[in-house]
């Protein structure tokens, strides 16, 4: 039924009454409404995941005469239960942004002219086997994303991996949440967070590392804050490199030099041991010892290649190894306050206390981004605090689905569905359940991200299909990369749902159907699978990223590996894919059953849910009958590692003097190709500044909104001054968000990365301002 | 016309009792939450001496503990 103006400013009148009631009463839930709803004909409301960020927070998108008209928190999920962000709240606006893309366009002579999208899909496959008979298999690759649904990663890594017989299949989540990966595998020997949003109802004190929740993930953010107004002994205490609003609202702020995370962590282990508040029955029973490789390096030249060593060490080397991190000393490094270093090993030591630390990005992006993993994850090791309810070491995730498709699909060059493609085992497992021959799978891993660029830049890879992310914003050192897409003899395709600078290098760009406009799943933060049905049409030839590589799948000749009916097949791809997870390790919900609920965590063993995992009393998977079974690990210990401070790639120095640091705002999705479209959230922060602290603006004579040049070895760019926003660094350093493609800051920042998890470090490079 | 949304909070103990006399109001609609005494209260008035003496109904309601505004259009088309 079409939605007269008054019905749809009563709608407005009790979305606002949600929204505050929700303010209000934390957990709040109007759940009758949509059944109430339903049956009044005016507005229909269908559950989706959140298009955002990695939370997952379920919606209620509603309905009318076929377009989505409003967007409520979804009252039966335990994510958010009934709440949501601003960006949630405008969400679905961003369906209909004026310059959607609804037709395929082919450059012809320069000029990008609309062609029927199948003549465009014809056209992606003919020069896909061009480039691959001209320069061999691995030259052609796929780059997706963390915002790709569970079947786009599957049927991309199927055609590329299992059909082509290359590793060239990566993701944007390499630049988000590589670290964490590798962090939980070095450490626990298997991927994503033992614990679960729950932890929050559990903990007494928070401890964000890096990590601005109140604006990267304002609906857990509010969760918190709802537990310190309902109990008396909850603390939030925030360790960063600049003051945010997670500062502000915190009960202590801490504030540390970029990159010294590490040695401030190594401090902490070092008090709690000279305090004896180590839980010892827990350490000998789940813990076991390890060092690495040292002065690794930072990966800033091409073909770089590091492998790391584990060797076994014992306690008392670990003992010997930290005392380099006295908390005197400590304080040298990191400019944190030798009692604040104390402060922080006496709350994880406090056996009454219940600690979570959440970290994202400001972890993950880093040099050492894998060290840092480990070293947060030792501490909580130590004590005992971990896979019981409020005892958590979390790791946030930033997109809907880099822990659903990227991390669980395996969409990295390395990873297959189940394990890595160096794993005869896991090929084999691929194969059978593909329907390819063992050895199309190569063994070797090909390209990781930047790599995979840098071989773009070099003529190594020919022909790169982009999906659903704008790496011509994202890519760190840009210039060189976006001055490789462009040369001679390279072909780009670019499916996306808005004109972006990255659709600008491409040779065909394909109109993609945005969430909603198509069924799919995410996977969350949390383990939590989420459905979403097709609630509206896409528009003009728009058409799912699923759809799109298997349609191009079947030019090339893989009818039997993609023989699916359009009407039918996310849930045939869903029902596939959980053929690689079965088992209590990783079992995944059946597709009816996600259809019909707000997210189902895994494993799903015997109907039900694994809240923490590894403790017996939730975990199906823990066999060892002890109160833990770290089963990741052949030792089935969870590992300790001794790793050292060392120091970003790039330091300030006498001519390049501040720190650049770059991320997000609340407002704005990532590149901001989305939510810049929505009038609301572009209102609210229509663009890019770089904030300064005040004494450094007054040093170079900048006021409030005067334009600042910010030049590094890499390149340039000017911007307007923020004194006293938001967010407001320490001296020596600036922030800028990076949603502005007016401004794009990545051509200042340094393509360096984790040796281990090649992810790069977006937060730490040296420049120097001028005032224009 | 106007059109304006509340959170109606009531007395202890009289949930049920403010439900029964919201419910009974002409131009009112509530929505009651699952999990807490708390009732959302949506009003669509045809003008504004209805609108007024509405009010002057709500004032009465001894049930009722508090009204907050949390959403007014007065839509004059």
């Amino acid at each position: 039924m079409k939605l007269d103006r008054r019905q749809f400013i009563k709608q407005a009148a009790i979305s606002s009454a949600f929204a505050t009631a929700g303010a209000l009463f934390p957990g709040i839930s109007f759940g009758d409404w949509s059944r109430l709803t339903q049956n009044s004909g005016i507005i229909s409301w269908q559950k989706s995941p959140c298009r955002f960020c990695g939370t997952g927070c379920g919606v209620l998108v509603g309905v009318s005469d076929g377009r989505a008209v409003a967007v409520k928190g979804d009252p039966n999920c335990s994510v958010n239960k009934g709440l949501c962000c601003m960006k949630g709240y405008h969400s679905v606006q961003a369906l209909y942004g004026k310059d959607r893309l609804t037709k395929a366009l082919v450059r012809k002579n320069g000029t990008l002219v609309e062609v029927p999208i199948q003549e465009a899909l014809d056209l992606i496959a003919q020069k896909l086997q061009e480039t691959r008979d001209k320069y061999g298999k691995d030259s052609v690759a796929m780059y997706g994303s963390g915002q790709w649904t569970i079947p786009d990663g599957y049927v991309a890594s199927k055609l590329f991996k299992g059909c082509l017989g290359t590793n060239n299949v990566e993701a944007n989540a390499r630049l988000c949440m590589a670290s964490a990966v590798t962090g939980f595998m070095t450490s626990f020997g298997i991927d994503e967070p033992m614990g679960c949003y729950e932890d929050i109802d559990h903990a007494n004190v928070f401890i964000t590392w890096g990590n601005n929740m109140a604006e990267m993930h304002p609906v857990l953010f509010s969760r918190m804050l709802a537990q310190r107004k309902n109990r008396t002994d909850v603390k939030i205490i925030d360790f960063a490199t600049r003051n945010t609003r997670t500062s502000q609202a915190a009960d202590k702020s801490i504030i540390f030099k970029p990159q010294t995370d590490l040695a401030v962590a190594n401090a902490i282990c070092y008090e709690i041991i000279k305090n004896d508040w180590v839980n010892w029955n827990f350490v000998n029973d789940h813990v076991s010892f390890h060092k690495g490789k040292t002065n690794i390096g930072y990966g800033t030249e091409d073909h770089f290649a590091f492998t790391d060593k584990a060797e076994s060490i014992s306690f008392e080397d670990f003992e010997i190894f930290l005392e380099d991190y006295t908390p005197e000393k400590v304080e040298k490094i990191s400019g944190v306050a030798a009692k604040d270093i104390k402060y922080l090993a006496s709350v994880y030591g406090d056996p009454t206390v219940k600690v979570t630390s959440f970290w994202c990005m400001g972890m993950n992006q880093h040099t050492r981004g894998t060290w840092i993993n480990n070293l947060v994850y030792n501490i909580h090791l130590l004590v005992g605090k971990i896979s019981t309810p409020g005892n958590s070491p979390f790791s946030l995730t930033g997109q809907p689905s880099a822990c659903g498709t990227v991390r669980e699909v395996g969409t990295l060059t390395h990873a297959l569905p189940h394990g890595v493609v160096m794993n005869e085992h896991d090929r084999e497992m691929a194969a059978k359940i593909w329907e390819v021959p063992v050895e199309n799978i190569d063994p070797k891993p090909t390209y990781h991200t930047v790599e995979m660029f840098r071989a773009l830049d070099r003529g190594d890879i020919r022909f790169m299909w982009i999906q659903v992310t704008n790496p011509m914003v994202t890519m760190p050192n840009l210039r060189r990369y976006r001055d490789g897409a462009l040369k001679e003899d390279r072909f780009v395709v670019v499916s996306d749902v808005y004109p972006t600078p990255t659709t600008d290098i491409a040779d065909v760009i394909l109109p993609a159907a945005m969430w909603i406009e198509q069924e799919g799943l995410y996977g969350n933060s949390e383990r939590r699978t989420q459905h979403f049905d097709q609630i509206v049409d896409p528009p003009g030839e728009a058409m799912s990223d699923t759809w799109q590589i298997i349609e191009v799948a079947r030019r090339l000749g893989f009818e039997k590996q993609f023989p699916w009916a359009e009407s039918e097949y996310i849930e045939k791809i869903w029902e596939e894919y959980r053929l690689f997870h079965a088992g209590p390790k990783h079992e995944m919900a059946p597709y009816t059953l996600l259809t019909q609920r707000s997210g189902v965590q895994w494993p799903f063993v015997n109907g039900k849910e694994t809240r923490w995992r590894f403790n017996p009393k939730h975990d199906p998977a823990c066999t060892n009958g002890k109160d833990f079974d770290f089963y990741g690990k052949k030792d089935n210990r969870a590992w300790i590692w001794a790793r050292p401070y060392e120091p970003a790639a790039e330091s300030p120095d006498a001519e390049y003097n501040f720190w650049l640091n770059t991320g997000r705002v609340l407002e704005h999705w990532h590149t901001g190709s989305m939510t810049r479209r929505v009038p609301v959230l572009h209102n609210a922060v229509p663009s890019a500044y770089v904030e300064i602290h005040p004494e450094d603006a007054a040093e170079l004579g900048v006021v409030n909104g005067e334009k600042v040049k910010i030049i590094s070895r890499r390149g340039e760019i000017t911007m307007p001054a923020q004194i006293n926003g938001r967010g407001v660094p320490v001296r020596g350093m600036v922030f800028v968000p990076f949603f502005d493609e007016s401004y794009l800051i990545n051509e200042v920042t340094l393509d360096a990365f984790c040796p281990i998890s090649k992810q790069p470090d977006y937060k730490k490079c040296a420049v120097r301002l001028e005032k224009v | 016309m106007p059109i304006f949304s509340y959170l109606a909070l009531p007395r202890e103990g009289a949930r049920e009792t403010l439900r029964a006399e919201l419910s009974s109001l002409e131009y009112c609609q509530i929505i009651p939450a699952d999990n807490k005494d708390l009732f959302v209260l949506v009003t669509d008035t045809p003008d504004e001496d209805i609108e007024r003496a509405l009010q002057k109904k709500l004032k009465n309601i001894d049930s009722l503990q508090s009204l907050s505004l949390t959403f007014g259009c007065d839509d004059q088309d």
